[in-house]
């Protein structure tokens, strides 16, 4: 019996629709992506049907699963004014290097005496560090000072915004610039740490916080 | 590897040397391996949506020379105590064992964060602004009224003195989840005023006996 014989073909495939579907791939993940930003702390935020998106101006504090207590501010200026007038405060002196690499820091949960040496570190340094949150004992509430301070920085640097908004012929809203107080806290914390940190904020007369969740649909 | 260049080589016709035909194909595979290696890192890094943000206002500390009057009356209020995994809410004022109201001391009822917990209590106590709010979804549906009408008329509804109000008082074992899960299902019910606030020893008491 004569052998069939299978005609050798090429066992090339044309991947170019696959090269396609992949760079257009990439360029929406590019283009879509904002990046993940690198926290000190992971921290599972409960989830709630709210959905409104986390407006620009924020000041954040982040309370993990043991009560430590992080802060952030969301607008990098607002950041160096609010720790100019914390180095004046506790008369802890910094250099502009550090104040321009503060600027450049995600939360942050430290005793400013700690700060300098903190803000000298390498990311992944501050990430095995160690640290007990900012302290807002009441004996030495630093927590409630950085609020302060923060809040007027970011006051600052929301109005200069809006001014520029202004100028560019926009009829911007002054409330859209002003900074929102955000609490970031894990599930699993207890209610009476972000109780503690509630309290600083009344304190300061700022009732009006909002928790950040995950979505969750809501029923029907 | 994926491709294998065929009949590149020109054969000799006529003895005239031609210059070899290089084969237009080019070997993408090292451009794929790229293309996906940028793709998983882009995948990976990138956080898709902003997260969101539930807002909730506290009430305003008093000014120490303010004189604290007695606490003030609630109408249609619900006060939940929560402790940790497990909630009990009672109607109305509170009334200690050692002065009564009109039906005994205050009782305390437990409920949870199913579907038949929480959500049930609240939607029967918040009826009239659920109520309210059905006439309004109608409305907007027939694109009789705006949004921004929509949104007013329902601040009016839930600050209503037939509005529900909630109260909000936890122990020292409650959770965050907890808090934040309780307040998602007042916002589910429509609930308009929120208030968390301090929890009396008292309640504190009341709610120890019950666990």
């Amino acid at each position: 019996m004569p052998k069939i014989k299978i005609p050798k073909h090429s066992p090339s495939i044309d991947m170019t629709p696959m090269v396609d579907l992949a760079f257009l791939l990439v360029t929406f993940f590019m283009l879509a992506a904002n990046f993940r930003t690198d926290e000190p702390v992971t921290v599972e935020t409960p989830s709630s049907i709210s959905d409104i998106i986390i407006p620009d101006n924020v000041l954040l504090v982040t309370i993990d699963k043991g009560g430590r207590v992080f802060m952030n501010l969301s607008d990098a200026e607002a950041r160096k004014e609010m720790l100019q007038s914390m180095s004046a405060k506790y008369k802890i002196a910094l250099s502009e290097k550090q104040v321009e690499a503060f600027s450049f820091m995600q939360s942050f949960g430290c005793t400013m005496q700690e700060l300098p040496g903190y803000i000298n570190m390498s990311g992944e340094e501050r990430k095995q560090y160690e640290t007990k949150g900012i302290p807002l004992d009441s004996t030495n509430n630093q927590l409630k000072d950085w609020i302060f301070y923060g809040n007027i920085a970011a006051l600052n640097s929301g109005k200069t915004k809006y001014e520029d908004a202004k100028l560019n012929g926009q009829e911007p809203d002054i409330n859209d610039f002003k900074p929102k107080f955000t609490l970031k806290v894990d599930g699993k914390a207890l209610y009476v740490h972000a109780q503690n940190v509630i309290n600083v904020f009344r304190d300061l007369k700022l009732n009006n916080l909002n928790f950040i969740t995950s979505l969750e649909q809501a029923p029907n | 590897m994926a491709e294998i260049a065929e009949g590149g080589g020109g054969h000799d016709k006529g003895g005239k040397k031609r210059p070899k035909k290089g084969s237009t194909r080019v070997d993408m595979t090292p451009m794929v391996d790229l293309a996906f290696l940028l793709l998983t890192f882009f995948v990976l890094t990138s956080t898709f949506s902003k997260p969101k943000v539930m807002s909730l206002v506290y009430p305003a500390k008093p000014e120490p020379d303010q004189i604290i009057e007695e606490a003030p009356k609630v109408n249609n209020g619900i006060t939940f105590l929560v402790t940790e995994d497990k909630i009990f809410y009672y109607t109305g004022q509170y009334y200690a064992a050692n002065s009564p109201g009109p039906d005994g001391p205050t009782q305390l009822i437990e409920t949870d964060f199913g579907p038949n917990g929480v959500r049930k209590v609240l939607a029967d106590l918040n009826k009239y602004v659920l109520q309210k709010k059905e006439g309004l979804d109608e409305q907007i549906k027939k694109k009789q009224i705006q949004d921004s009408t929509y949104k007013r008329k329902m601040i009016e509804f839930q600050t209503d003195t037939k509005a529900l109000k909630a109260l909000i008082k936890t122990d020292d074992k409650a959770t965050c989840k907890n808090f934040i899960d309780l307040i998602d299902e007042l916002k589910i019910a429509n609930v308009g005023v929120i208030a968390p606030v301090d929890i009396l020893a008292s309640e504190l008491e009341l709610l120890k006996s019950k666990l």
